[in-house]
């Protein structure tokens, strides 16, 4: 009986922290990194935008404003000129007048009339996921249009067109992270298991890769794609020449961690048990390590989208129509574009936003991996 | 120390052979060869082409050999300083690449020099002022460097300069140095006009090497060399730059040849954005116009850069460093 008093009594003393399992202790660890949270809303937000951009954005892509050509980004109003208070948001309409001296087309705001912004309305059909024909938006106005990041040069919404762009340069990133994956996981696999003269041959491949210049190379691959490549067929070779070269850290990682294990007790002893190959591999040494393959695939992530977005920005990987974060910052190219329309940068801060929240994730996660130490 | 520096350069022959073969795959890799997209250009600008020249025109560039002699000419050409004919240009491959290299090369040198330059002093300070408002706005300065694409930040540095200072940012030299002899005028205009390239190459490198700087140093300066130096009552300024600096220096030189990578790699798109008078404009109308000998002797070029490179800062580390033994741990 007092045996089992003091055993009860040992057991309230027992902390929370060494029953913790080993998610829970990765969690309370990155929980500690603000910023890394704060990365983490960010990139919810991005999926978000990326999962629902037809719902969220007003228009399609490709739909031209014929009035607003290269006007810029619209204020959202609640006073009108007057000072008079409005509950629903509204922006101003527009007209286009000619500049007087350089006789360009111009738009300009009329302050006479008020378009207010009205929410869950019906407009251009689209598909869900390719499988729900649906037409309502989140916001647009009546009998007109709203831009709220301006248009381009051909009087197409650059809000919108930012909003699928998320979703093309978000995917890019995930398939190229999936191909780095699979590529990083076979070579490191091989090189590590088997050793000897492949581990050897693997081993040089990747120092060889890894001392190229990996932009000049980028460009020669994504040059000798054919031009008359379907936009898919195009997305798809971008993604395989990104990650041909980004392979290689995944790589070392498997490898450098499969020799370390190898002659671990555990191993030893599933061995021992009789344990094939194949499954010692899956259940016992690939577990074991996932946490740092999860955060070399984080970190790798934010490369691939900058990659695409310089090859698009080039005009050497994805093109018209397909819209990315480099297809739309390619019509910035010119300093004069530039000069009237600075708005068209806007998908630059896009860019910069997500690899920042990706950077912030992998480093909140690098620390979480071993959740051991210092706890 | 001598063999180790030996193995090193034999390795890195065998690395550039290798390049070699990977530059000439890359350029074969289209479909066509360039006698075709002649044709299909002349085609495009209304004149008729038949097809007995297009095969004259192979024949002339050696176009119809099987590929691996073609390579083996081409590469014995390049040992020997012979690049070929650039397709597009109808001018030696050596010439044309030979009047936009050096500064390709003077770009990337004052890259390096001001990426290491700023880095090292800003990680110094940012080390020892540990979490003061200065350490803290470099890491954020920091973090968006790191994020922002080279030609994004060209462009935004594009528009601040046509809107704020009136002037044209691209290019390397204004409109009435452009074809002028070199004088002091035009260094000083050429002085102007650089920073505005090494700043757009250099953000991410001097982010990136200010980290590293700030973190090596933070963990020398915890040391009992540190404190024990103190005890002797040197100043404050002499106990850092003599001791714990120069070790944290190990890991930043280290990094050169890879540095140089991503300089070397940086750098055409950056030409391109700004439109230097560099490489990086002739590279990129090359492969699109798919002049296959000029494209092929670029991807080399830049990759020797880099392979040369990493030997330099590695045989720099070996005599630098003492410790550095490159034997195997059995």
């Amino acid at each position: 009986m007092s045996i089992i008093k003091e055993k009860t009594k040992k057991s309230k003393n027992i902390k929370r922290i060494d029953i913790a399992t080993y998610k829970q202790l990765v969690w309370w660890k990155f929980k500690r990194h603000f910023m890394a949270l704060l990365g983490l809303g960010v990139i919810a937000i991005f999926l978000i935008i990326s999962i629902f951009a037809e719902f969220l954005s007003p228009y399609t892509p490709h739909l031209r404003d014929p009035v607003y050509i290269g006007g810029p980004p619209m204020r959202i109003h609640f006073f009108d000129k007057n000072g008079k208070f409005y509950i629903r948001p509204f922006v101003y309409s527009y007209k286009t007048k000619r500049d007087p001296t350089t006789l360009r087309l111009i738009p300009s705001i009329d302050e006479n009339k008020r378009l207010p912004v009205r929410f869950f309305v019906n407009g251009a059909k689209y598909k869900l996921w390719a499988i729900f024909p649906l037409n309502i938006h989140l916001f647009d106005v009546q009998k007109g249009f709203v831009h709220l990041f301006g248009t381009d040069e051909l009087g197409r919404d650059v809000f919108s067109r930012c909003l699928y762009a998320t979703r093309s340069s978000l995917s890019v990133g995930l398939i190229g992270v999936i191909f780095t994956f699979v590529l990083g996981l076979i070579m490191g696999g091989i090189a590590g298991f088997i050793g000897g003269t492949i581990d050897n041959i693997i081993m040089r491949l990747i120092e060889f890769i890894r001392s190229l210049p990996e932009i000049p190379l980028w460009l020669g691959l994504s040059a000798s794609l054919p031009r008359d490549w379907s936009a898919l067929k195009v997305y798809f070779a971008i993604t395989i020449i990104l990650s041909l070269i980004s392979w290689t850290n995944l790589a070392r990682r498997v490898r450098s961690k499969l020799l370390a294990l190898r002659e671990e007790d555990f191993i030893i002893s599933a061995k021992l048990a009789g344990c094939s190959r194949g499954r010692i591999i899956s259940r016992h040494l690939l577990p074991s390590f996932s946490s740092y393959i999860i955060v070399d695939i984080t970190i790798s992530f934010p490369w691939m989208i900058l990659g695409e977005t310089s090859l698009s920005f080039l005009g050497l990987g994805l093109r018209e129509p397909a819209v990315s974060y480099g297809v739309l910052l390619y019509s910035a190219q010119n300093i004069l574009a530039l000069a009237h329309m600075p708005w068209l940068l806007i998908p630059g801060i896009f860019v910069v936003i997500a690899v920042i929240a990706f950077n912030f994730i992998g480093d909140g996660l690098r620390d979480a991996a071993d959740p051991y130490s210092k706890m | 120390m001598l063999e180790l520096v030996i193995k090193r350069i034999i390795y890195t022959i065998f690395t550039l052979f290798f390049v070699s073969i990977v530059s000439f795959i890359i350029i074969q890799l289209p479909p066509g060869d360039y006698a075709d997209s002649y044709a299909a250009r002349r085609h495009t600008a209304g004149e008729i082409i038949t097809e007995e020249e297009v095969e004259s025109l192979r024949q002339r560039f050696g176009l119809d050999k099987p590929i691996y002699i073609q390579y083996t000419n081409w590469i014995w050409g390049v040992v020997r300083g012979d690049f070929g004919m650039s397709l597009e240009y109808k001018r030696p491959v050596a010439e044309v690449i030979a009047e936009r290299l050096p500064l390709t090369l003077l770009l990337a040198f004052t890259t390096l020099a001001f990426i290491y330059s700023v880095a090292l002093v800003i990680g110094i300070y940012s080390a020892v002022n540990q979490y003061s408002i200065g350490d803290h706005s470099f890491t954020v300065i920091g973090y968006i460097g790191l994020a922002t694409p080279n030609f994004l930040l060209a462009l935004i540095l594009m528009y601040i300069g046509h809107k704020w200072f009136g002037q044209s940012v691209g290019g390397l030299f204004s409109q009435e140095f452009m074809e002028a002899a070199w004088s002091w005028a035009r260094l000083k205009d050429f002085l102007s006009h650089l920073w505005v390239p090494v700043l757009v190459l250099g953000t991410a490198g001097t982010a990136f090497q200010i980290r590293t700087m700030r973190a090596v140093l933070l963990d020398e300066l915890n040391k009992m060399y540190v404190t024990a130096a103190r005890a002797t009552g040197l100043s404050e300024f002499k106990i850092l730059i003599k001791y714990p600096v120069r070790i944290a220096l190990n890991p930043i030189i280290s990094t050169l040849g890879w540095e140089l990578t991503r300089v070397i790699s940086g750098a055409p798109i950056v030409g391109v954005v700004l439109s230097l008078p560099d490489t990086g404009p002739l590279f990129l109308k090359a492969l699109l116009d798919q002049d296959i000998y000029l494209a092929g002797v670029m991807i080399l070029i830049y990759c020797a850069l880099v392979i040369i490179g990493t030997l330099v800062s590695d045989v720099l580390l070996i005599i630098l460093d003492p410790r550095i033994r490159y034997e195997k741990i059995e």
